[in-house]
């Protein structure tokens, strides 16, 4: 109808080559759309299996099994704790092997039992003196060279003088492991052990508890701390320079590098107030000033969502503000505020670095009693191992994140589930 | 442009543009358009009148196909354009609506400048070969839309800077200068000031001489002094539809008849 | 012992509650109006003895371990003339293990004697606390008893305390920040008066060595800056490298393109990502990441270092992927509808949407979404401990191995815990600076995003 109209556009059909041309793109478009999103799929799937296949290894534990008569005249009642629980422990391997001599054989055979075969020993007679000149059967953890042998991490086809262990000590554990001596349990010292310097005997067990420590803590504080400053902010602070002040503080501390907190835990509280290093009270109290802002961020955001109109109806009859606040609108937007909680108590439990400033990756072989005790946490746990040289430690580390992803994948489930469950369109 | 007489309100065409049977909408499970039967002419502005809810917008979004964008909406029966089905497969959207243009009811400019929001159109479908074609297609455009006089000396400020109602002129210079048939038009004097108002409807009328003009408009008044013939729908239903002089003076369904005196609404 | 006090108050505080509201029940039962419900006056008395007490076991706390050590101290002064700080915390270190039971060697008598004194201030010190507390929460509760009466406020009484206890908690937050500028600047001073301003702002030579003696001149340490900044940007501009076109495109995907179910599955899975702690980011580039990239060059000839910058970056830009993306989805979904119909309606495709209409319309939020990933690769720390390198170099060869601020502040920090060498002290000033240059890169961004929004609102 118009000049305009004559151009080459026809409506039906996508014939023309512009029109090809456009659709290509669109396709070109939506593929690197298609081949970002697979990326990221691809890098959190290889990151997930490179630590499963690593990982799962360290779930079970090589164990040797054997005979051991508690010889009296090693061990005696007087004497105990101490006493030759390792010269038992060999003679009962030389039983098997009559043919091993020389001092430099004999420590080799030894070495096949963990070091701490002799403190299981010792622990069992201590509690039981009657064994002392009986034939008790141990089982314990193999070191760390033959869990990995029979883990298949150390190759047979290595040539020798690569490998960690020896022709002969291959022999010696096949010999074993053809009696029936070699059994490959549940590793459940992964979580009942605390740190160790041998792989075969490290566990999570300090980890889990200066974690568990450290969280407490950390909630304790932020918790209160958090929903105090969200409800004033929102509710009550008079819109004026005082309380933009704050809200922009508080938006900015939420960015702050967690390492910045690291640095004023060390020197407030640790230098100034003089606390203890490495202890859960300080992490926690770290971990607080980092939560706080994600919770009063999440408060702030779930009393944003509680509509007006039921301030209102409660101002109405005659509440007092504080009574709106406290009676109706807090306790609808609870749920938003612990899902909010969690997920910031989720980010605190895997913060590393300002943990490793006040010193929580001290080498601490018992488990915390008190937060005021030296502790581990779960990631600087994760760090110390991730640093360890020794073979073992490899797979313990990645055993140490599966089971820190899976504290972390629970609490992010129990807020999406929360989120779901309470959540209100208004 | 301002001292345009009396609008007419004769149809002066018979060529039919738009043509549906039988159209049902429905989103998920409810039906917002219930058999919907109508013919829409060349070169005639034709009204939507009804309450809200009433289904008009919907239909409106079925003649260019902008239903496709919400996932849960789908359309049965036939929709015919010059003769052909602009719901069949080989049809493909993005070139019907550049036959079919659209303004909304709140002025959307694109966050560019006046020139780039007019020349939009034509860039992506190709429609000018070099700048001075874009150039020519621009002005004509603005000229159009009435807002050539306000514009010309501002064309690289950004569309958003001007008023409500440059503002809906832009987007009514900007769907024009794609070239359509058929200009589809929801509500756009619904967040504009009556003087605004004003100017968009002597706009309307003029884009009578080569567009076929859909309305939907939520005020009677402005559906009989803009438009050759208005439909009425309620419920989704296609209550009654012909020439406005015919449906505001003497309307044959009493329900069109409650409408218009105001007792549903 | 403060687990006693804390049990004293905690009965006084309640038993402070009944006796209050017992005192207003009586009131009203004779017919009296009262200005507030019972429960007010109760809570009245509760809140009026929990805050002071608390606050003064809480400062107790705090305060008793460093005034129990410099008495202690004091008694000692003539054994502890003349010895230096570290020394000192030595010997202070023996004498409280002594105190527990833990007795290590053959410790000299007076230590034992201090173990003693030791032992005897801390118990003197906690029974002190429990008669004050006993005393300061007795004489709140008669107070607050005092002050029942039919036209006494409870009610804002209580509502006064509780608005006070918020305001607070809003204060800590700037507390928070004061604290980190005031421990920055502080210890930062303290690093200048040893170390000029001037080498550390603009040397080029970062070797934080400090000597063992007095007299060794040789390895007296360098304190420049600039290359461990540089080795910052390098990780962090390749880790934009990976993250901002993965995180866009990606963005982009879901927000316009991706079917609904794999928009529902995809952004758990962008959260998953998200949620991952640093520390295994870490773990994997070393475990995976690194030794791939080692390989990949020694085949092809190339000889990289084996802290190969590359690959800490890569995996931070891993890192970022999902925070860039979100921030992008948010950016893009904010972009109003009207806009969206406006495009396709003038018959674009859903690409030209996206491209000439969306994205230039979201790109402040956008921008706003990847300064921020800037200031938190600038400030990320453990993929950089654990797979970048230590020596600083001036140098931008991403096959290199380059160390960050936040390398060299935990390298630092590590199993030292004295601050008085150039050494501890120069993690602060690194620290200061990091703050710095994070800090304005947050305001710059969120003031940005911040405007966004309120554009489309």
């Amino acid at each position: 109808m118009t000049d305009l109209s004559t151009q080459d556009a026809p409506f039906a059909g996508s014939g023309s080559s512009l029109m090809r041309r456009r659709n290509r793109r669109q396709v070109m478009l939506q593929g690197l759309g298609l081949a970002a999103i697979s990326f990221a799929a691809l890098m959190l799937f290889v990151l997930i299996a490179s630590l499963v296949s690593t990982g799962y290894k360290a779930f079970i534990q090589t164990h040797i099994t054997v005979e051991v008569f508690v010889d009296p005249e090693e061990i005696s009642v007087e004497k105990l704790p101490r006493g030759g629980f390792r010269d038992v422990l060999l003679a009962s391997l030389q039983k098997e092997f009559p043919d091993v001599e020389g001092r430099a054989e004999l420590r080799s055979l030894q070495n096949i039992f963990s070091n701490g075969a002799q403190f299981q020993l010792r622990d069992m007679v201590s509690a039981d003196q009657s064994l002392i000149g009986q034939t008790v059967t141990l089982r314990a953890p193999v070191s760390d060279p033959f869990d990995q042998l029979a883990k298949g991490l150390v190759k047979r086809e290595t040539p020798e003088q690569l490998r960690r262990v020896s022709d002969r000590e291959i022999d010696w554990f096949d010999t074993l492991d053809a009696a029936g001596k070699i059994s490959q349990p549940v590793n459940w010292g992964l979580i009942t052990n605390a740190d160790s310097r041998f792989p075969e005997l490290a566990g999570l067990k300090g980890a889990l508890v200066g974690s568990f420590w450290a969280l407490l803590v950390c909630f304790l504080i932020s918790f209160p701390l958090g929903i105090g400053a969200a409800i004033y902010l929102e509710e009550f602070a008079p819109k004026n320079r005082w309380s933009d002040l704050i809200e922009v503080n508080i938006n900015n501390l939420a960015a702050v590098p967690s390492v910045v907190f690291g640095l004023l835990a060390l020197a407030v509280f640790i230098g100034w107030f003089g606390m203890p290093r490495s202890a859960p009270i300080v992490g926690g109290m770290t971990l607080a000033l980092m939560t706080m802002p994600t919770i009063i961020i999440a408060t702030r955001a779930a009393l944003k969502a509680v509509p007006p109109s039921i301030r209102e109806a409660a101002l109405g009859v005659g509440a007092s503000r504080h009574q709106v606040v406290f009676g109706h609108v807090l306790p609808l937007a609870m749920p938003g505020i612990l899902t909010g909680t969690i997920i910031g108590l989720a980010q605190a439990l895997g913060e590393t670095a300002p943990l490793l400033l006040i010193g929580m990756n001290a080498f601490i072989t018992s488990a915390p009693t008190s937060p005021f005790d030296s502790a581990t946490a779960l990631p600087t746990q994760i760090f110390i191992w991730a640093d360890s040289p020794e073979r073992g430690f490899v797979s313990r580390t990645s055993a140490a994140i599966l089971v820190l992803l899976t504290f972390l994948i629970t609490m992010n489930a129990v807020a999406i589930y929360l989120r779901s469950k309470f959540e209100r369109k208004w | 442009m301002y001292d345009t007489p009396t609008l007419e309100r004769t149809v002066d065409s018979n060529t039919v543009k738009f043509s549906a049977r039988d159209v049902h909408v429905f989103y998920g499970e409810t039906e917002a358009i219930k058999g919907v039967d109508i013919d829409i002419l060349d070169n005639t502005v034709t009204a939507f009148i009804g309450p809200s809810g009433c289904g008009k917008s919907t239909f409106l979004r079925c003649l260019n196909r902008m239903n496709d964008t919400i996932d849960i909406c789908r359309v049965t029966g036939k929709i015919l354009l010059d003769g052909a089905d602009i719901y069949d497969k080989h049809i493909d959207p993005v070139q019907l609506r550049a036959k079919v243009g659209m303004v909304f009811q709140k002025p959307n400019p694109f966050p560019k400048s006046i020139y780039d929001n007019v020349a939009y159109g034509p860039r992506i479908h190709g429609l000018a070969r070099t700048k001075a074609d874009l150039d020519v297609i621009v002005e004509k455009s603005l000229r159009r839309a009435a807002l050539w006089t306000e514009a010309k000396d501002r064309l690289n400020e950004p569309g958003t800077g001007l008023s409500g109602g440059q503002q809906q002129r832009l987007c009514i210079a900007r769907a024009v200068a794609t070239a359509p048939e058929v200009l589809l038009m929801d509500e756009p004097c619904s967040a504009l000031d009556p003087i605004a108002t004003a100017q968009v409807e002597e706009l309307i009328d003029e884009l009578r001489q080569e567009y076929s003009v859909v309305i939907v408009t939520h005020s009677m008044q402005q559906a009989a002094r803009v438009s050759q013939k208005t439909a009425f729908f309620h419920l989704g239903d296609l209550v009654e539809f012909g020439e406005t002089g015919q449906i505001f003076t003497n309307p044959r369904d009493p329900r069109t008849e409650s409408y218009i005196t105001g007792r549903i609404g | 012992m403060t687990t006693a006090a804390f049990l004293c108050l905690f009965v006084l505080a309640v038993a402070g509650y009944v006796w209050n509201r017992q005192a207003a029940s009586a009131i009203r039962a004779d017919g009296t109006r009262l200005h507030s419900l019972e429960g007010f006056h109760g809570f009245y008395s509760l809140l009026t003895v929990l805050v002071p007490v608390i606050v003064l076991i809480l400062l107790w706390l705090v305060f008793q371990g460093p005034a129990v050590d410099s008495i202690l101290k004091a008694g000692l002064a003539d054994r502890l003339a003349g010895l230096g700080t570290g020394e000192v915390q030595l010997i202070l270190a023996e004498i409280k293990s002594i105190s527990r039971g833990a007795v290590f060697g053959t410790p000299e008598q007076w230590k034992f004697d201090a173990a003693e004194r030791y032992l005897a201030l801390n118990a003197r010190a906690d029974q002190l606390l429990l008669v004050l507390v006993l005393a300061l929460s007795l004489t709140l509760v008669v107070l607050s008893r005092r002050k029942v009466a039919a036209e006494f406020r409870a009610r804002h009484g209580v509502e006064r305390i509780i608005s006070g206890l918020m305001i607070f908690c809003s204060v800590v937050a700037i507390f928070v920040t004061v604290g980190i500028i005031a421990s920055l600047l502080f210890e930062t001073a303290r690093f200048f008066a040893k170390v000029p301003v001037t080498e550390f702002l603009f040397g080029t030579n970062w070797e934080p060595q400090i000597p063992l003696r007095e007299d060794q001149v040789a390895a007296a340490g360098a304190f420049g800056w600039l290359p461990v900044m540089l080795g910052t940007l390098v990780i962090t501009v390749i880790a934009l490298f990976v993250a901002v076109p993965v995180g866009l495109m990606s963005a982009i995907y879901l927000n316009e393109f991706a079917p609904k179910r794999l928009r529902a599955v995809a952004k758990p899975f962008l959260e998953i990502l998200a949620g991952v702690p640093t520390v295994v980011y870490g773990f994997f580039a070393i475990l995976v990441v690194a030794p791939a990239m080692r390989s990949f060059f020694a085949a092809i000839g190339v000889d990289v270092s084996p802290n190969i910058a590359l690959a800490a970056g890569s995996v931070m830009g891993i890192m970022l992927i999902p925070f860039i993306s979100s921030f992008a989805d948010d950016a893009l979904s904010a972009v109003p509808q009207s806009l969206r119909d406006g495009a396709l309606g003038l018959g674009a495709t859903r690409a030209e949407m996206m491209t000439t209409v969306l994205f230039p319309a979201a790109i402040p939020g956008i921008v706003g979404g990847i300064l921020l990933a800037v200031s938190r690769a600038i400030g990320e720390t453990m993929i950089v401990v654990m797979a970048a390198g230590l020596i600083a170099k001036m140098t931008i060869n991403p096959l290199d191995s380059v160390t960050t601020v936040t390398v060299q502040i935990v390298t630092l920090l590590i199993g030292d815990t004295s601050f008085d060498n150039p050494k501890t002290l120069a993690a602060f000033a690194l620290g200061m600076m990091l703050f710095i240059v994070t800090l304005v890169i947050n305001i710059f961004a969120l003031r940005i995003v911040r405007k966004y929004r309120e554009a489309y609102d």
